[in-house]
């Protein structure tokens, strides 16, 4: 009865939090679950099971196939891209530099910017309509690199979408320079100098030293950028929505339920999403709180 | 996750440079100018869509064309945002009407939730916590359907206060991580200090933790406001044309294939403003928050 007292106000006071979002993230993916059994197409919910009935036909839609498909085209691109940017930015960074600050903040900008306004402006950089050149292509003429020109999103093939990790990308190599800084400059700088003690040079001090350090902040940037690539959507909606060659799961989701109505493929195309997000996420909280435990 | 002063980036002091000259071979000058010379460069790449934005927002609409587009314009004009405006200023006003209160009370109830699950633990609060964390990274489509079925029934579908309801119950997840890794930082002395002198956990919180949890507030807030400014998907779904926020108004204005490019710049930067004001301003805790989000504390 005293150990309740001590601390039973503690949970009262966060029992509200607890509860929202108990049913807020909980309940209503078991609810999204269960609507992905079902029948359900139109505005009057359904509540009947038709077992995994939506899994199977999803699995011979063919434009699920191709949501698949970009979305790990867009994955790979958009996080390797990403990766050896913000890496690099933290690499010039890293030993200080002037004007480091401006630096900086040119690089986090991004971050600042509402994906919808980065879509705007992305989608005329990216335009290939018209009979002059405009955007990129323009950009490209001008400087002399005209061989480099090219329909980007529009490009008929399935590389199309590979081009939208170029905004993606300019959103959030600066988040990926961030963490990769506060890696960098948490290494002990008495290691690096018994290391050059030792006679080691620089690129060596670099692979010996802070390499193996380094691999918990890889692990959290792919781990960030995968979890955000398989979410894109407000990028895509705003840039090039209705373009089949652009189109994800997320995509697909919101025009099947929300313009088709049909609810439950809907469902069960949000409970795949969830799965392969979990997938990535589910083991990096595991990881972060478990080693926060041992610390 | 570690105390959050750790975020700071440690001063570059004087021995490692000094360390370094022993070792600074010949080719350390040439270095030093092409790591500027790559700084330099990568941030004309940054700066390429700012620079198309806002010399095209401030063209005369006579002088624009596809042509000339990246050239400066040949005076100021503020023709394009007059214009735009009108359609936005709704969008604008809605946005702050949501993103204000959204962020103030999810970051309130995101102090109490950090405090006790770091200084006023109940038995599985460790249990619990990774299951909050989950809520910040799952794709919202899995709870749309559910959601907006929910809100229906309850009455809050069309206005601004079902859309702020949402935006403070999945803004806890973030709001409860950033105050549970700045209170794991703070001694347990100070807490205990003050229920030594009798104080219970409400007193405790309100005026022990509470005013030395300010650069945390400052960290949640703005993180919570940007995301309630830049949201999307939520606002689609949750509000009817007269309270839409400013990126649906946004998409709307600018995402046609009929809109002048002035226009359509014009509105993307007035819709910016706030965040991108935010961010200049209050950098530091901007940077917080993108570590707190990565789960570093």
């Amino acid at each position: 009865m005293r150990r309740i007292r001590k601390w039973g106000p503690g949970l009262l006071l966060v029992s509200p939090s607890l509860i929202a979002l108990g049913v807020f993230v909980y309940g209503f993916i078991g609810w999204n679950v269960r609507v992905s059994f079902t029948s359900w197409r139109g505005l009057a919910p359904k509540y009947d099971n038709v077992g995994f009935a939506n899994y199977r036909a999803l699995a011979h839609d063919p434009r699920f196939a191709l949501d698949v498909k970009h979305i790990l085209v867009f994955t790979g691109v958009f996080v390797g891209g990403s990766l050896v940017v913000g890496f690099l930015l933290a690499l010039l960074l890293e030993r200080g530099v002037k004007g480091e600050n401006l630096f900086r903040t040119v690089f986090l900008l991004p971050m600042a910017i509402s994906f919808i306004a980065t879509a705007i402006i992305w989608r005329w950089l990216l335009d290939n309509s018209g009979n002059h050149d405009t955007g990129l292509n323009r950009l490209l003429d001008l400087i002399g690199l005209d061989f480099a020109r090219s329909d980007w999103h529009k490009t008929a093939s399935v590389w199309a979408i590979a081009a939208i990790a170029l905004p993606a990308g300019w959103a959030l190599s600066g988040y990926i320079m961030a963490l990769f800084l506060a890696g960098l400059r948490s290494v002990p700088d008495d290691l690096r100098e018994a290391a050059r003690v030792d006679g080691a040079n620089e690129p060596r001090v670099f692979w010996h030293v802070v390499r193996p350090m380094l691999w918990p902040v890889v692990m959290s940037a792919v781990v960030i950028l995968a979890h955000i690539s398989l979410k894109t959507f407000d990028l895509l909606y705003a840039i090039d929505g209705k373009n089949i060659n652009v189109d994800v799961p997320a995509l697909y989701m919101w025009f099947t339920t929300f313009d088709g109505g049909f609810y439950a493929r809907g469902a069960t195309i949000a409970t795949l999403l969830l799965l392969g997000v979990g997938l990535v996420i589910v083991p990096y909280i595991w990881y972060t709180v478990r080693s926060e435990r041992h610390r | 996750m570690s105390a959050p002063t750790t975020t700071a980036p440690p001063v570059v002091a004087g021995p490692v440079t000094a360390g370094r000259t022993a070792i600074r071979s010949r080719w350390a000058p040439y270095l030093t100018t092409f790591r500027y010379l790559a700084l330099f460069g990568l941030m004309l790449f940054f700066l390429m869509p700012v620079y198309a934005l806002v010399i095209t927002a401030f063209k005369h609409p006579a002088e624009v064309s596809v042509s000339r587009m990246w050239e400066l314009p040949a005076s100021l004009s503020f023709a394009s945002f007059a214009a735009v405006w009108p359609k936005l200023q709704d969008g604008f006003l809605n946005s702050m009407m949501l993103a204000i209160p959204a962020a103030l009370i999810s970051s309130m109830l995101g102090a109490m939730n950090g405090f006790v699950l770091s200084k006023w633990r109940f038995p599985g609060a460790d249990a619990v916590f990774p299951l909050i964390l989950f809520g910040m990274f799952i794709p919202y489509q899995a709870i749309l359907i559910p959601m907006t079925q929910t809100m229906t029934s309850a009455g809050l579908r069309g206005g601004l206060d079902g859309l702020i309801l949402v935006h403070i119950i999945y803004g806890l997840p973030i709001t409860t991580l950033i105050f549970r890794s700045y209170f794991v930082g703070i001694s347990d002395e100070i807490i205990e200090a003050a229920q030594v002198d009798g104080a219970g956990m409400l007193r405790t919180f309100a005026f022990v933790a509470l005013p030395i949890a300010l650069p945390a507030f400052a960290v949640a807030m703005i993180w919570q406001f940007t995301s309630a400014w830049n949201d999307f998907l939520f606002g689609a779904v949750l509000t009817n044309r007269n309270y839409w926020p400013i990126t649906i108004t946004l998409n709307n204005i600018a995402g046609g294939q009929s809109v002048p490019f002035n226009e359509a710049m014009a509105s993307a930067l007035l819709a910016c403003i706030p965040t991108v004001l935010v961010y200049i301003l209050l950098g530091r805790f901007f940077m917080r928050g993108l570590m707190a989000g990565a789960l570093k504390g």
